[in-house]
């Protein structure tokens, strides 16, 4: 071993100085020589690298260009997002939840929402029920765009990245009009929303479900049927219905794996079972079928909303938020001149809304798969505890398995197939 | 020396200068054609800001690339570290010297030149820099030079993946090498001659090659975009998995000349499909070499316009395709383009041999019926052959799923 290869192995952590892996995280096999001595090449991919979606750190043993061990190594944007919550009131923590998954945040919003309320008991109204459903639905749509284009990319396929952020683009529009910002957008509130959707908004969602699917249909002709996309896609990261069950993976990785699990027909909540759509459900697990489920999911998705826009429609000028103003703030019109409300104003503002000593979990259906919201209150507005169950985190944790005796150019392939954001797996 | 021979070198020196130069400039201007017609595909305006509509988007590339620094990796083998982007660039543009961009010209000159002395020139003159007797031989052994530069960057960076992508570079190219070369030798049978003017004639007496020898056609456009690490074949410096793969270490001008030997190559390989197998600078039907000026300047155009439309292929191929992976790309070539290319040797020799015992000799008859020949072939390769099986990828998925049980 040249004394390069020493110095790159020291720097490793993890690593003894025969650049031996000491301390893995997964015991997967331990020979670093094989029998004629050769060695074994480490190879950082992360946490700088185009193709690792954030700044995942993945270390590979390679043999040749076939990968014998993979080592992801998660940390990097670590941000104490669960610590920052024991420190907020139940509001406060909705922009905290913007940032997990940053790619499809007012489905977080709405999670956080619905947690809270589960642990206070608080009904919400029809029309917020809607709303919500349609940005869980619109969050769904990015969120796999994004994932459509970057795994195009990852794959060597450049143009369906800018069609698909194309139309990304547009939700990103709506969401701005709706909330203010793009990214940030701290939608809900406990009990209701931050904001109504402005004036004519309604339009303009209807105008990207009518047209957007076109791209998909584009995308699909591109890939679906292409021969080098299939060979580079089919019977590469299998993981069987059993595997993925015991990998406790949820999501699009769980469905094309054949298991048919989605939260939002299983636990229905916001009304979905009201609602009609289709679950797709793989049937090799292999990355293929990974994208065959995402794509269907987001012509699904379009189907949620055109319905949800069907219910809009009727419920207009329906009550939005709860009319309990113990958990929403009043009107500002009625907190300046009526007493009552100023002083719930001022309460909520300066004291938050307190929740009853407990403890409730609620899962959705997140793009990426079940996001969950622990939380264990102890009677004050804070809470004591708030836990994230991750989609991401857990469905990177067979990363390793899929990635051993894969290729370099499937490490990349599989590795986008997971579909991870950095943002929630270092919570 | 010979007024003739002064004459000859004159002339030659001249063509040099107008070929390499015309070869440079045209460099520079696909990058952004590239990035015009990428921008195209993907519903976007391109560069557009440095000059009319960006045509002066590679100028300024160029200032950029010159005056920025020139990095070196700290534990980088120097000397092959700086000679590695020189040995993919000369042969890169040593390749444009050969092919014939035009009819020849009848050129009559009696000069007495200060300096030089008496020169003068008497006779056609090929518009190629130098009409090599063994021809596309040449080019065949020059591109092949290219890959050591590839290889060296790669392993002179010291980084994992510049040493990544020279090895695939590296099996790659000499994969599909021999490929291209066996694609090419129906076209010599054809043809009987190695000389690109003479295949071009052979082209003109009977049908364009392409008619006549299809999959070979076929088997070349493959192996010329893996003789290019264009995509879907650009493992080599896959940036989603090797960065940029053996030119991730390089900058500057470095990098400069990594991207210039890419599109010279580019350049030559359209030229050498639309000389091989489409008629080079034949226009069909009312062609007569006369020699003039004017025959010369139109033929040039036909050649340009035949090589931009496989330019133009390229590019949108480009941005269409996903990558392949370096064990389908391995087994593409060896099992399925190499094995193809010798079969179809075989069939187009037994072939002559049947037209020759048959008594035809006429070019234009014996090229329609090749290309009959070459249709029931197309019909077997493509629809029988191959039916979701080495190309579609469902062969890899009903043995992973029998694998599961």
């Amino acid at each position: 071993m040249s004394t390069r290869t020493v110095e790159m192995a020291l720097a490793t952590p993890g690593l003894d100085d025969r650049g031996r892996p000491s301390r893995l995280p997964l015991g997967v096999g331990t020979a670093v020589d094989d029998d004629l001595g050769a060695e074994h090449m480490l190879v950082n991919i992360g946490p700088q690298h185009p193709a690792t979606h954030g700044v995942l750190r993945l270390v590979l043993e390679l043999e040749g260009e076939t990968v014998k061990r993979c080592i992801p190594h998660i940390g990097y944007l670590h941000s104490g997002f669960e610590k920052l919550g024991e420190y907020r009131h139940y509001n406060q923590i909705v922009p905290l939840t913007d940032r997990t998954d940053y790619l499809s945040p007012m489905a977080n919003n709405v999670c956080l929402a619905l947690a809270a309320e589960k642990l206070m008991g608080i009904e919400i109204t029809e029309r917020c029920q809607v709303l919500r459903v349609i940005a869980c639905e619109m969050s769904r749509v990015i969120s796999h765009l994004v994932w459509l284009g970057t795994t195009g990319i990852d794959l060597g396929a450049f143009t369906p990245f800018l069609w698909s952020f194309y139309q990304r683009e547009r939700i990103y529009n709506l969401q701005e009009a709706w909330t203010g910002a793009r990214l940030t957008t701290s939608l809900t509130r406990i009990g209701g929303m931050m904001a109504d959707v402005p004036d004519g908004w309604e339009a303009g969602l209807r105008d990207f479900t009518a047209t957007f699917t076109k791209t998909l249909d584009e995308v699909d002709t591109m890939f679906t049927r292409n021969s080098i996309w299939c060979g580079r896609t089919q019977g590469v990261g299998v993981l069987t219905a059993d595997e993925a069950i015991n990998y406790s993976l949820s999501g699009p990785m769980l469905r094309a794996s054949g298991v048919d699990y989605d939260v939002r027909k299983d636990r229905p909540y916001l009304g979905y079972e009201t609602y009609d759509f289709d679950v797709p459900v793989g049937e090799h697990g292999d990355i293929y079928d990974r994208y065959r489920v995402r794509l269907e999911e987001m012509y699904q998705s379009n189907r949620i909303l055109e319905q949800a826009l069907d219910r809009l429609a009727r419920l207009k000028g329906a009550p939005l938020n709860t009319d309990d103003h113990r958990v929403i703030l009043p009107p500002k019109g009625r907190a300046m001149s009526d007493m009552e409300a100023m002083i719930h104003h001022f309460k909520q503002v300066m004291e938050g809304v307190p929740a009853p000593a407990g403890e409730a979990y609620l899962g959705v259906e997140n793009p990426k798969g079940e996001l969950g919201y622990y939380f264990v209150a102890d009677g004050t507005a804070k809470p004591v505890r708030w836990r994230i169950r991750p989609p991401s985190f857990i469905n990177l944790a067979c990363l390793p398995k899929l990635c051993e005796g894969a290729l370099l150019s499937d490490v990349i392939a599989i590795n986008a197939s997971v579909d991870i954001v950095m943002g929630e797996i270092d919570r | 020396m010979t007024p003739d021979m002064k004459g000859f070198l004159i002339l030659t020196v001249l063509k040099m200068v107008v070929v390499f130069t015309i070869v440079l400039v045209g460099v520079a201007l696909l990058t952004l054609m590239e990035r015009k017609v990428s921008a195209w595909m993907q519903n976007r305006r391109g560069p557009n800001r440095v000059g009319w509509a960006g045509l002066l988007q590679p100028a300024a590339d160029g200032v950029k690339n010159i005056v920025k620094e020139e990095t070196f990796p700290a534990e980088a083998n120097q000397l092959l570290f700086i000679l590695a982007p020189a040995i993919s660039f000369i042969p890169a543009l040593l390749l444009s010297g050969v092919i014939p961009w035009g009819a020849p010209i009848n050129v009559n000159f009696d000069w007495n030149l200060p300096l030089i002395g008496h020169a003068s020139f008497h006779g056609p003159m090929s518009l190629a820099v130098a009409d090599l007797p063994i021809g596309f031989l040449f080019i065949l052994a020059i591109s092949s030079i290219g890959v050591y530069g590839i290889a060296l960057a790669g392993w002179s960076s010291n980084s994992k993946y510049s040493l990544l992508g020279g090895l695939r570079s590296s099996a790659q190219m000499v994969s599909y090498e021999v490929a291209m070369g066996l694609s090419l030798i129906p076209v010599l049978l054809l043809a009987g001659n190695a000389t690109f003017s003479e295949i071009i004639r052979a082209q003109q007496q009977g049908l364009w090659f392409v008619a006549s020898l299809t999959l070979s056609f076929f088997v070349f456009m493959v192996a010329g975009f893996a003789e290019t690490n264009r995509l879907p074949f650009d493992l080599p410096e896959a940036e989603s998995e090797l960065i940029a793969g053996y030119h991730t270490e390089y900058s500057a001008m470095k990098f400069s000349l990594f991207m210039i030997a890419e599109y010279a190559n580019m350049i030559t390989v359209s030229a050498m499909m639309a000389t091989l197998f489409f008629g080079g600078w034949d226009i069909p039907g009312r062609w007569d070499e006369n020699g003039s000026a004017l025959a010369g300047l139109v033929t040039a155009l036909v050649m340009f316009t035949k090589s931009f439309f496989f330019i133009f292929l390229f590019m949108w191929v480009r941005w269409s395709f996903p990558r392949f992976r370096y064990d389908q790309l391995m087994a593409l070539g060896w099992k399925f383009m190499i094995p193809l290319a010798l079969a179809y040797i075989v069939v187009i020799c037994v072939a002559m041999w049947a037209l020759g015992a048959a008594g035809i000799v006429h070019p234009k008859i014996q090229g329609l019926v090749l290309l009959g020949l070459n249709l029931v072939g197309i019909y077997i390769v493509f629809f029988l052959l191959d039916r979701g099986r080495l190309l579609s990828g469902s062969y890899r998925r009903q043995a992973a799923a029998g694998a599961r049980g």
